[in-house]
């Protein structure tokens, strides 16, 4: 599996988080694509290779992005422990929705994702401690360990990055042992998964539960990034569009989601002040392109052309 | 009794008034995706937005229209907007299916859920783009203006002529699928459509207006929201996520089993808004997850 065109793939992308910085590209926006690509990149491990849409990601974005914000503006922890603090509740809430949303299939499976994520948001609204609609603002960027100025742009683009390659190769060594071989074989046929006596309730919950915690991770780091938790990050908007950045970067493919994050922030960042609410009929305009006639996605059509699953 | 709790009964049968109002739009959405789901076997996830597209297009024809027309008589009022909006609306959705969905019936129908998710970002953000998000005022027709006085409590007439036309198209179609040789057809179509097919019924076409009939419930529904409801483009989007919630408390298996739970559950919403109103917003989802832990498949649902 772990081929050359694969190690490739791995050169280009951290040669390009290196120097992108360094190639006057804004860092701020850059830190930003990184979060949501590995957001979509987790979300990716469920869709893309257990064949799982939920449709209420957005719910472990929010929660980690509360309490890391949290964490740090109100009990001081440092931005490390923050981070840490969201994602494991984030993880924890993976496991409280996956528990009840694994308990029915397909369709009903989105449908139930994406209810509770929806109330969560009302929670959120309603909690003090998120700030309601002006959200938890002012976050402190601190220090890495105590040592590392994080309000340095440059640095915290660095910790950003290293960030996401963590996850991203967690994802990436999950799918390519035992562990995600069953994954996809209960994508391709669950009843056959369950005859061959894996306890695929199982599988799924603990998939479930790693794809939450690491949403959670990016949802962290980018609470870190703005120095705000808001409602954008539980709106449903949100969960669409992880579904989105991963459906246009090529479902099951390693490097798909990364480049359908960067191209989905980079389109709304550059349409955002020119077109005004014409981005979200963009947005659904690629949604439908990508389901009729792209489903491939961007990787995907490459892989096919290069004949090498990227 | 109730004045014991410190809550007066006009609260109490207001909030239940409420509360059956938006159960019978729970009731008439659920149903439309039932139907759907039915024969289909996708969610349509573009119900909310069509529902908001029966409101706008009502409002269109009774404000706007005359302005664009010049001429004050063309206006299309509550009356014809009852019937011609959902046939609009209905229409379009017979253009989604034909052009888009047909396309993907052979693929996994998660594709069809993330299909009519576009859709509803494209309706969704073309309105916000032409009127705005402020909302508009739909005027209350001159028959409904006023209130009934029930002896405990004064009913709007409005109100009460929601309950009874959204109650009223939920029998009529639970009548026609249960009870005609029509509604045969389409059992027959959700059971096996090969089969079905291979007796002679034009199946594809059956699709095509069932997604037809379901959109115009969703459009029916929103031109009844009208004249209760702000008219703006974000009405359709919260709504239909409840309305999941509702679709799964009940199971999709049962016409009738989606009518009771959306009115049930509306009126559980309107009795936690008198008791414990932070509560409101959230009691639906909280009772989801307890049909899950309890009965997986829905309250009226068999699986799948």
């Amino acid at each position: 599996m772990n081929t050359g065109h694969m190690r490739w793939g791995f050169i280009v992308l951290i040669g390009f988080g290196l120097l992108a910085p360094v190639a006057g590209i804004y860092p701020t926006f850059l830190m930003k694509c990184w979060c949501f690509a590995l957001f979509a990149c987790a979300f990716n491990l469920l869709l893309g290779y257990t064949g799982l849409l939920s449709f209420g990601h957005a719910a472990f974005l929010s929660v980690a992005a509360y309490v890391t914000g949290h964490a740090i503006r109100s009990w001081g922890f440092g931005p490390e422990w923050g981070i840490l603090a969201g994602t494991l509740s984030a993880g924890a809430l993976g496991y409280v929705f996956g528990s009840l949303a694994i308990r029915r299939a397909g369709i009903y499976f989105a449908m139930i994702t994406l209810a509770l994520a929806q109330m969560l948001y009302f929670v959120w609204l309603q909690m003090k401690f998120t700030g309601g609609e002006d959200g938890l603002q002012g976050v402190p960027r601190g220090a890495l360990f105590g040592v590392i100025d994080l309000s340095n742009n440059t640095n915290l683009y660095y910790l950003v990055f290293v960030i996401f390659l963590a996850g991203f190769s967690l994802i990436h060594r999950v799918i390519h042992s035992p562990f995600g071989q069953v994954l996809q074989a209960i994508r391709e046929n669950e009843p056959r998964a369950i005859s061959l006596g894996y306890d695929v309730d199982r599988y799924k919950l603990v998939v479930f539960v790693l794809s939450a915690a690491l949403s959670g991770l990016a949802g962290a780091t980018k609470t870190l990034v703005f120095q705000l938790a808001s409602l954008t990050d539980a709106h449903w908007h949100m969960s669409g569009e992880v579904v989105l950045m991963t459906l246009l970067g090529g479902l099951g493919t390693v490097f798909g989601p990364v480049v359908g994050a960067f191209v989905i922030i980079g389109l709304q960042n550059q349409l955002a002040d020119k077109v005004g609410s014409w981005v979200q009929v963009i947005m659904g305009l690629i949604f439908v392109i990508c389901v009729l006639i792209f489903r491939r996605g961007i990787v995907g059509e490459l892989g096919r052309l290069l004949k090498r699953p990227l | 009794m109730f004045e014991l709790l410190g809550i007066s009964p006009q609260a109490l049968y207001g909030q239940l008034l409420i509360g059956l109002i938006n159960g019978s739009f729970y009731a008439v959405l659920s149903l439309g995706l039932a139907i759907i789901f039915g024969l289909l076997n996708i969610i349509n996830f573009s119900h909310g937005a069509q529902y908001m597209m029966g409101a706008f297009v009502a409002w269109i024809g009774l404000t706007q229209l005359p302005q664009w027309l010049g001429n004050p008589d063309f206006v299309i009022n509550y009356w014809a907007a009852l019937v011609l909006v959902p046939l609009i609306v209905g229409a379009f959705g017979v253009f989604i299916e034909r052009t888009m969905l047909r396309r993907l019936y052979k693929l996994d129908h998660l594709y069809g859920l993330l299909l009519t998710f576009g859709i509803a970002l494209i309706i969704e953000g073309l309105f916000r783009d032409w009127y705005g998000v402020s909302g508009q005022q739909y005027e209350i027709p001159e028959v409904f203006q006023g209130t009934i006085n029930l002896g405990f409590m004064f009913l709007p007439k409005y109100r009460a002529w929601v309950v009874v036309a959204a109650l009223t198209v939920c029998f009529l179609s639970w009548y026609v699928i249960e009870r005609t040789k029509l509604g045969s057809y389409l059992r027959a179509g959700t059971e096996n459509p090969r089969l079905t097919q291979a007796f002679g019924v034009n199946v594809p076409l059956m699709i095509t207006l069932t997604y037809g009939y379901g959109v115009a419930l969703a459009a029916f529904a929103g031109v009844l929201a009208a004249p209760i409801f702000t008219v703006s483009p974000k009405m359709g989007a919260d709504l239909i996520i409840v309305v999941f919630a509702v679709v799964v408390i009940g199971g999709m298996g049962s016409i009738f089993g989606a009518i009771v739970t959306g009115i049930g559950l509306g009126l559980i919403e309107g009795l936690t808004r008198v008791f414990y109103p932070e509560a409101s917003a959230v009691v639906i989802f909280v009772i989801m997850a307890i049909v899950l832990l309890v009965r997986p498949a829905g309250l009226f649902g068999r699986e799948r």
